[in-house]
């Protein structure tokens, strides 16, 4: 199987701190994967080199088929490549409606002119009540988001990422502050999600982890120290040594 | 699918064009051109100006109000497009009376010698008697026109890009939009600039070729001018600002960051709104000064660029209606007070005069209306249509420093 995504031995040092140290990560078209490792192990920034927040100091990232280098383009040009990224605190537009935060991320032209030039269809408003019918908002479209509850919220910002159609999902921390229905059914969508397109979730909560049923990556001071099912990398000794040891 | 009329989505539209209209054909029925004379011809011109300024307002709602940008230098393409087409008013004019002078020679004079002569007309003041190469093309109505919204576009253009593609945001910015206006403003001091230095451009009152008209007619014309430009910026905004790119927009100004991660091109949406706003601005100033009848350098100065903010703040900022409310007011207001008509307070002891006070009262009302009315003058039409939702203190919406406050943010 080819792989969607390929992170080819990168490494990015903030301040002479090695955030991330000569990494590789691949991911194939559908897969859900799980990324695990203790505070600092280099989590969020190997998704801000991803997304393009941050630059890696050496090392390749490339995307797609035919893949493509993410190095060279912006957070923009990334997202419109199909690379979608989940904050770990709800980030949806609070002054605006359920249904304008979704029809804001819809497949579409993202240019100045084409966006001013855009009139809602027919299919488009179907397509904003289906989203929001399957993030369980439907009786919610004409509030504000800002009026919304923090798991709705969450919920919220996982329609918009469907909106986006990506073929890459970075999802952080997706079950902080949820409970545990909200987790549930949280874990469920990831899990429908990984079937059309690659996901990869970072995550702090091993109950989570297991009922995800994915292949894990456990990151240790910016680079993989095992890779495998939860089971084979809990048995792991250096595992158990730097993170679930402790 | 069938949906309504854009105008009928924005009812508040009708309700401006509709003020505005009866207030030009009231001020139209008033003025000593068309009417009874009741309301004198400077009047309709201080009436004119205010249009324009509201004009200015407008378009500085838009890119603080909706995109988030503080800019404190809007005054500068305000001046510009005065300067641009106050070079034509008084290049064209110039050319009228040295031709008649010119006329009593017993030789016609050559092309050469007009322009010699006009040159000599207009820069002699300077200590020049050439044509700087910026008024190449004055003698040209349809060009300078076209300079108008073309010169502070381009300005507008290359300086956001510069800008907006380094991710200069907040503060920053503001103190960066200042430091544009007072650089063209120091430039434009010099007399070698070709715009005659701090003399500026005068006699805009006059329009070539309308000699015959006399001011009480053409400050009605203009009156005409600056409410229909008024109204066409107007509708313009509020289009822009509805539907999705109204929504993208406004999105950049809460959470940037959020909208890179859409894949919007923020920094081409930033230049889209800012350079709009530039052309509507420079159209304001172009209709402004020749009711004003003279620009100099001091227009560009960052307090001007100020004022205009702290009438879209007192307004009500985020609401297009709310910068045409403010700038109407405060500038009326302020020309009340400082023009010394206002009674002064007569305290034991002190005699509060406005003339002085003014600005003091102004200031006050600012921090005021930034602490307790966040939503300006136009949040009263809220309150009146009883839209109040529940009150949520608090955070900002958005981690940016143009972000609203949750309090700012209702309905």
């Amino acid at each position: 199987m080819s792989a969607l995504l390929e992170v080819d031995s990168i490494s990015v040092s903030f301040d002479g701190f090695r955030a991330i140290n000569n990494l590789s990560f691949n991911i194939g078209e559908a897969e859900l994967r799980a990324v695990i490792g203790p505070n600092g192990a280099g989590k969020t920034t190997f998704m801000d080199i991803v997304t393009g927040k941050t630059r890696p100091d050496k090392g390749d990232v490339k995307f797609g088929t035919p893949s493509k280098s993410l190095l060279k383009m912006n957070e923009a040009q990334i997202a419109r490549e199909g690379v979608g990224r989940k904050f770990q605190r709800p980030t949806v537009f609070e002054d605006q409606t359920v249904a304008e935060n979704l029809t804001m991320a819809l497949k579409a032209g993202r240019n100045p002119f084409a966006v001013l030039g855009w009139r809602p269809s027919k299919a488009s408003v179907a397509r904003v009540a289906d989203l929001a019918a399957e993030v369980g908002l439907a009786a919610q479209v004409a509030r504000k988001a800002g009026e919304l509850s923090h798991g709705q919220k969450q919920w919220l910002e996982i329609g918009m990422l469907l909106a986006q159609e990506p073929r890459l999902l970075l999802v952080d921390e997706p079950a902080a502050g949820m409970t545990l229905a909200e987790r549930e059914q949280t874990t469920a969508l990831l899990v429908r999600l990984a079937e059309t397109r690659a996901v990869v979730v970072v995550e702090h909560d091993m109950d989570f982890v297991r009922r995800l049923n994915c292949k894990v990556t456990v990151l240790h001071q910016g680079s993989v120290l095992a890779e495998g099912s939860l089971d084979h990398v809990t048995r792991n000794p250096d595992v158990i040594e730097v993170y679930l040891g402790r | 699918m069938t949906r309504k009329p854009f105008i009928l989505r924005n009812p508040s539209i009708l309700v401006v064009l509709a003020v505005l209209a009866a207030f030009t054909l009231v001020v139209t029925a008033l003025s000593a051109a068309y009417g009874n004379g009741v309301i004198p011809t400077s009047t309709v011109k201080v009436l004119g100006k205010t249009l324009c300024l509201a004009l200015a307002a407008v378009a500085m709602d838009l890119v603080w109000g909706y995109l988030g940008i503080l800019s404190l230098g809007q005054m500068a393409f305000f001046a510009l497009g005065g300067y641009l087409i106050g070079q034509w008013l008084m290049y064209a004019r110039t050319e009228g009376i040295v031709a008649a002078s010119l006329a009593q020679n017993p030789i016609p004079p050559t092309a050469q010698e007009l322009q010699e002569g006009v040159a000599n007309q207009i820069f002699g003041v300077v200590g020049s008697a050439d044509l700087p190469l910026v008024w190449s093309f004055a003698h040209s109505l349809p060009l300078q026109l076209l300079l108008v919204v073309a010169v502070p576009g381009l300005l507008a253009l290359v300086f956001g890009w510069l800008a907006f593609r380094s991710r200069v945001n907040g503060v920053y910015l503001s103190i960066l939009t200042q430091a544009m206006t007072l650089a063209l403003a120091l430039w434009l001091f010099q007399n070698d600039s070709g715009f005659r230095g701090n003399n500026g451009l005068s006699g805009l009152q006059n329009i070539p070729g309308l000699d015959a008209v006399d001011q009480a007619t053409l400050s009605v014309w203009f009156l005409w001018a600056s409410a229909l430009a008024l109204a066409l910026a107007y509708v313009l905004a509020a289009w822009v600002v509805s539907g999705k790119f109204g929504s993208v927009v406004r999105a950049i100004r809460d959470d940037e960051t959020r909208v890179r991660f859409l894949g919007y091109p923020v920094e081409g949406f930033k230049l889209a709104v800012f350079t709009l706003a530039a052309m509507i601005t420079a159209i304001a100033g172009a209709l402004y000064y020749p009711q004003a009848g003279i620009i100099n350098p001091a227009e560009l100065m960052p307090i001007a660029s100020i004022y205009l903010a702290v009438w879209v703040a007192i307004g009500g900022r985020g609401r297009l209606y709310g910068a045409i409310i403010g700038a109407v007011v405060v500038s009326l207001l302020s020309s009340w007070f400082t023009g010394g008509r206002a009674p002064a307070i007569r305290l034991p002891g002190y005699t509060v005069n406005w003339v002085d006070w003014w600005q003091v009262a102004l200031g006050i009302s600012f921090v005021l209306v930034t602490l307790f009315a966040p939503k300006g003058i136009a949040g009263l039409f809220d309150w009146l249509a009883g839209a109040l939702p529940p009150q949520r203190h608090g955070r900002d919406l958005g981690p940016d420093q143009g972000a609203l406050q949750e309090g700012e943010a209702k309905a």
